[in-house]
């Protein structure tokens, strides 16, 4: 079970969050085109090592959060709130 | 013959007191302190059970949880147990117990003719003979298989027991009770961090307890811990599995050592323990050598047999012969010869050692440089076989009641393993250590490979004092390590002797043949030859045999045992029941209930509940009179066609959006535009996910500039939340909005019907909700019966229709002032069946229609896709799949004849048959007005 430190709750695990996909993927703009949109919601790298994802903590602040984790290792080694709000990150 | 092998003296068995139980209906007895295996041992029980595949009688083959054998059916009624280990279970008075897979009794089983097809029989069997015919399957091969499989039987009853879950901090968590696991605790409670010592014993010590010249010192360190004022015993607690970040599981025995649970005292407590630090202080397990029947009766691990004689005063054999590749394990034959056994032969591989030496001092026969090559007799062994470690054929018989085995000491590397430490070779133990942490974790003593309980101890205190140091703790206390010698378990490589049929998984009936086997078909990776031999599956996971197997498989592949590795280790180091891990959360509580706060009204009312999501429902309120469910549901629909109906909706989603950007953001997030609504005005609004496809529906309305007041539907009420929380962070951060949901804070009243306004009128203080000041889709704050309320016009039944939304609170105060006001009118309450036959009448879509599979032009909404700006979905809701004239749509349907009803589901056919043209998402038997049912068709079809 992984514990995500959150930065207005603390340390939490993640039966508090729900994953909200990989946050390495770029929303494409309005008229990028269906090539660009298919892209963006379908296709996905299956890293092994260091990603970054998307984990709204549902059952605490509510706050969806950016969250470095290590696919093998399961570490976590930096968390932030995303929207990038100044003094809110812990890495 | 009541304990006719049970010691004067000795052990930490009560023998002041009795205890008696049941096996296989037998009247027996033994003593607080005795496990199940010890106290039949100590009544001359040999035979215990049946094995898995060819029936063969099999005896109590060791002392632990890596029990293979002696798996028995505990207690009776709604509290059997299958598949319990004897050799963990607690004895208690009045214990019940049977032996399990058999047909027959258990000394004479039907079923052994499998022994007798044993050469068919072999791996990949299923797999090869099932084949053909196809047919056969389902209705022969499985039926046939399902009877013949398997162990014990389930009870088939609820568990009348309960279980509980608990969570726990701590600075530093111990594994184990042994030396190591003593002093390491002792080491870091001295620090005064927090710690937590588990035990899957329920006795503390571990191989201490084996030992009564350390006993003194046992005692002195759990005194010691008893004075710790953070420090928590677990004892009869099994530690299961190592997760990420610090999160082991544990699985504790509350009471099952007793007939039942005391009132209000669970079974069993399932543990999610969060550390800093973690000591691993878990020992080792004796491993098997394979060899022809060495799964009979009177084969047992020959630190088993010590344990049976130290621990619980019980001398397992008479005659006995060690077979051993160690010195360590030569302390059983003095231990077992102390307990007044006599000792036939010492049977060793080696040439020559110093425990060998003693042995001879000590007069024993001790054979160097050979092996056991077989075992004889039936339901126990009378007599083995002795051959030239590198002879072949057959040897000399010997005389034996009690072969003690042992290949040498695995370190228990399962919880490191699982923790995502490697796995490091080592030469001389001929066995895996574990290799560099990856978690905060380290082992101690035995689990790694440091054997003698005085090293064990020194490395215990050093790991438990650098893990209290490492979560943040300082200072030590000096206590002695125990004075004992370091025995020496390097052993002589040897894994198996060949000849006839050798285990190297006595529980799963896995022969060293097998294992060839699988490496001939080509099987030949650790993992691949584990699932198609069954090797190392089932409750004892291989403890004892599984590096066996894989030495087996080395030699096969010609290579190195190293190279071919170990399965890999996965929870659940143990079984743990399916009760513990449920918890409490079961029935009832398996989910959280969400009740509006008219709940009460309902329920004076007579309502039949539905379920709707974790939401109950009024489905509809029966009344005298009723013929059936139909009538009360049409009556009640039929009001509000007719006169007036009121319902509660209060489990819609409620979000308020407010903000600079509220505006913005919505007209983002819905297809359709609400920018430009007005204040004090509602609009339908639809949802698209990015991919294109419909998400939800409701309506929103302005109450001012900044603020607006979303509804979801009830189904979609959380994921709604989520999305717009999502996109508005990571999307649109710079849109100055905030979202709260208020879902439980606004009850709601819908009240319907031709004469609605007339009963709104009533209760309605300082509002005109006359048709020309309070039109369609307006929206206004007012009071209600004198609470504060919002007004809305909007219908979902296609006639003339008001809202109430109120604080929850006050929402029976309202229903009661509309229900008075209506009376006159003849209000009456109508429930979630009547809703959806008024809805599917008007032609709205619900769940059936908003699946995630249709977009808005197969709902007939693609006017509410705006042409001018950017929404969620627009970009993929006009790709071409999605936008192609053939997609079924949503059409109303009627049935032709009256009496056959529709059913949701059912495909449209053309009379006389021929492809589908669609199917019928909802539908009412309860017809009202002309329609009855809502369905998808594909464009142009007869529908």
């Amino acid at each position: 079970m992984l514990r995500i430190d959150c930065p207005h709750c603390g340390p939490r695990d993640e039966a508090e969050f729900t994953y909200r996909g990989d946050a390495t993927v770029v929303r494409p703009g309005p008229d990028a085109g269906i090539e660009a949109w298919d892209d963006y919601l379908h296709l996905r790298d299956n890293p092994r090592g260091w990603t970054v994802e998307w984990w709204l903590h549902s059952a605490g602040c509510r706050a969806v959060l950016k969250v470095r984790r290590h696919t093998v290792t399961h570490q976590v080694d930096a968390v932030a709130v995303a929207g990038g709000r100044p003094g809110t990150d812990r890495a | 013959m009541s304990q006719s092998r049970r010691l004067a003296a000795g052990g930490h068995v009560d023998r002041a007191r009795s205890l008696s139980f049941r096996f296989d209906g037998r009247s027996l007895e033994g003593h607080p302190g005795d496990t199940l295996a010890s106290a039949l041992l100590a009544n001359g029980v040999r035979l215990v059970g049946r094995s898995f595949k060819y029936h063969r009688p099999r005896g109590i083959f060791s002392a632990g949880v890596e029990e293979p054998n002696a798996l028995v059916e505990l207690r009776e009624g709604a509290r059997r147990e299958p598949n319990t280990r004897a050799t963990v279970v607690e004895l208690f008075d009045g214990l019940v117990a049977a032996s399990q897979n058999h047909r027959g009794s258990l000394a004479f089983d039907w079923m052994a003719v499998n022994g007798l097809l044993a050469p068919w029989l072999g791996a990949g069997f299923y797999y090869k003979t099932f084949m053909w015919p196809a047919a056969f399957w389902e209705r022969v091969y499985e039926p046939l298989i399902r009877r013949a499989a398997g162990l014990g039987r389930a009870s088939g009853l609820p568990d009348p027991d309960h279980y509980g879950t608990m969570h726990a901090h701590c600075d530093v968590l111990v594994v184990g009770s042994g030396a190591a696991g003593l002093a390491a605790a002792r080491a870091a409670g001295a620090t005064g961090a927090r710690v937590i010592l588990a035990e899957q014993d329920f006795m503390l010590g571990g191989d201490l307890l084996n030992e009564p010249g350390l006993e003194d010192w046992r005692r002195e360190q759990l005194a010691a811990l008893a004075a710790m004022p953070e420090l928590r015993l677990l004892p009869r607690t099994t530690v299961f599995g190592f997760y990420d970040h610090g999160v082991l599981g544990a699985a504790e025995r509350v009471a099952d050592h007793l007939p039942e649970p005391p009132p209000h005292a669970p079974r069993q407590r399932f543990w999610t323990i969060r550390a800093k630090e973690v000591v691993l202080a878990t020992g080792g397990h004796e491993r098997l050598v394979a060899f022809p029947g060495n799964d009979r009766p009177g084969v047992m691990l020959a630190g088993a047999a010590r344990t049976y004689a130290r621990r619980h005063g019980v001398r397992a054999g008479d005659a006995v012969v060690l077979f051993a590749t160690h010195d360590a394990a030569y302390d059983a034959a003095f231990a077992i010869a102390e307990a007044g056994a006599a000792i036939s032969a010492i049977v060793d591989p080696r040439e020559d050692s110093a425990a060998m030496q003693r042995a001879r001092d000590a007069g024993f026969d001790v054979r160097a440089r050979s092996v056991v090559s077989d075992t004889t007799g039936r339901a126990g062994i009378h007599a083995i076989e002795v051959r030239a470690r590198d002879g072949a054929g057959r040897g000399v018989a010997l005389p034996a009641d009690l072969l003690m085995i042992s290949g040498g000491w695995n370190p228990a590397v399962h919880l490191a393993s699982m923790s995502g430490a490697p796995l490091a070779w080592n030469e001389e133990l001929q066995s895996f250590l574990p290799g560099a942490p990856v978690q905060r974790e380290r082992s101690a003593g035995a689990c790694r490979g440091v054997n003698g309980h005085a090293a064990a101890a020194a490395d215990g205190a050093d790991a438990g004092r650098a893990a209290a140091i490492a979560a943040g703790f300082a200072g030590a206390e000096a206590f002695a390590a125990p004075a004992a010698p370091a025995p020496d378990h390097r052993p002589w490589p040897l894994f198996e002797v060949k000849g006839g049929k050798a285990f190297v998984d006595i529980q799963d009936d896995v022969t060293a043949d097998d294992i060839r086997l699988a490496h001939r078909e080509g099987f030949s990776h650790v993992e691949h030859a584990k699932r198609y031999t069954t090797h190392a599956m089932g409750t004892d996971q291989g403890k004892t045999g599984g590096i066996v197997g894989a030495a087996v498989l080395a030699e096969a592949r010609d290579e190195n045992l190293e190279k071919v590795g170990l399965p890999r280790f996965r929870p659940y180091t143990s079984p743990v029941a399916w009760g513990t891990m449920a918890g409490d959360g079961v029935g009832a509580h398996f989910q959280p209930t969400r009740r509006s706060p008219l709940q009460a009204v309902h329920d004076a009312l007579g309502a039949t509940w539905m379920d709707a999501g974790l939401w109950k429902r009024p489905a509809w309120y029966p009344k005298a009179g009723d013929a059936n469910l139909w009538a009360s549901i049409r009556r009640e629909a039929r009001a509000v066609r007719e006169r007036v109906g009121i319902c509660d909706v209060s489990t819609l989603g409620k979000i308020a959006v407010e903000g600079p950007d509220a505006a913005t953001f919505l007209d983002r997030v819905y297809s359709n535009t609400f920018s430009t609504l007005p204040v004090g005005r509602a609009r339908y609004g639809l949802m698209l996910r990015d991919d294109g496809l419909v998400f939800d529906d409701g309506t929103t309305s302005r109450i001012a500039e900044h603020r607006f007041f979303v509804t979801t539907t009830t189904a979609q009420a959380g994921p709604v939340m989520q999305h717009l929380e999502f996109h508005l962070a990571t999307a649109w951060p710079e849109l100055d909005v905030s979202l709260a949901s208020v879902t439980d804070q606004w009850a709601a009243i819908a009240i319907a019907g031709p004469r609605a306004r007339a009963v709104v009128a009533a209760i309605v203080d300082g509002l005109d909700v006359s048709n020309e000041a309070f039109p369609f889709m307006a929206v206004a704050d007012c009071r209600v019966a004198g609470a504060p309320a919002r007004l809305f016009r909007i219908s979902f039944s296609g006639e003339l229709a008001f809202e109430i939304a109120m604080p929850a609170g006050f929402a029976a105060h309202v229903w009661a002032a509309a229900m008075a006001a209506g009376a006159a009118h003849g209000i009456e309450p109508y429930g979630l069946e009547a809703l959806g036959l008024l809805r599917i009448e008007k032609g709205h879509v619900a769940g059936p229609e908003l699946n995630g599979q249709t977009t808005a032009h197969d709902l007939g909404l693609g006017r509410m896709l705006k042409k001018k700006g950017d929404f969620i979905g627009r970009a993929m809701a006009l790709r071409p799949g999605l936008v192609d004239p053939s997609r079924p749509r949503l059409v109303g349907l009627r049935g032709v004849d009256p009496g056959r009803p529709f059913r949701a589901g059912a495909h449209l056919v053309a009379p006389g048959g021929g492809p589908s043209q669609g199917w019928v998402t909802s539908m009412t038997p309860a017809r009202i007005s002309s329609r009855r049912a809502a369905g998808r068709a594909r464009a142009g079809s007869p529908a």
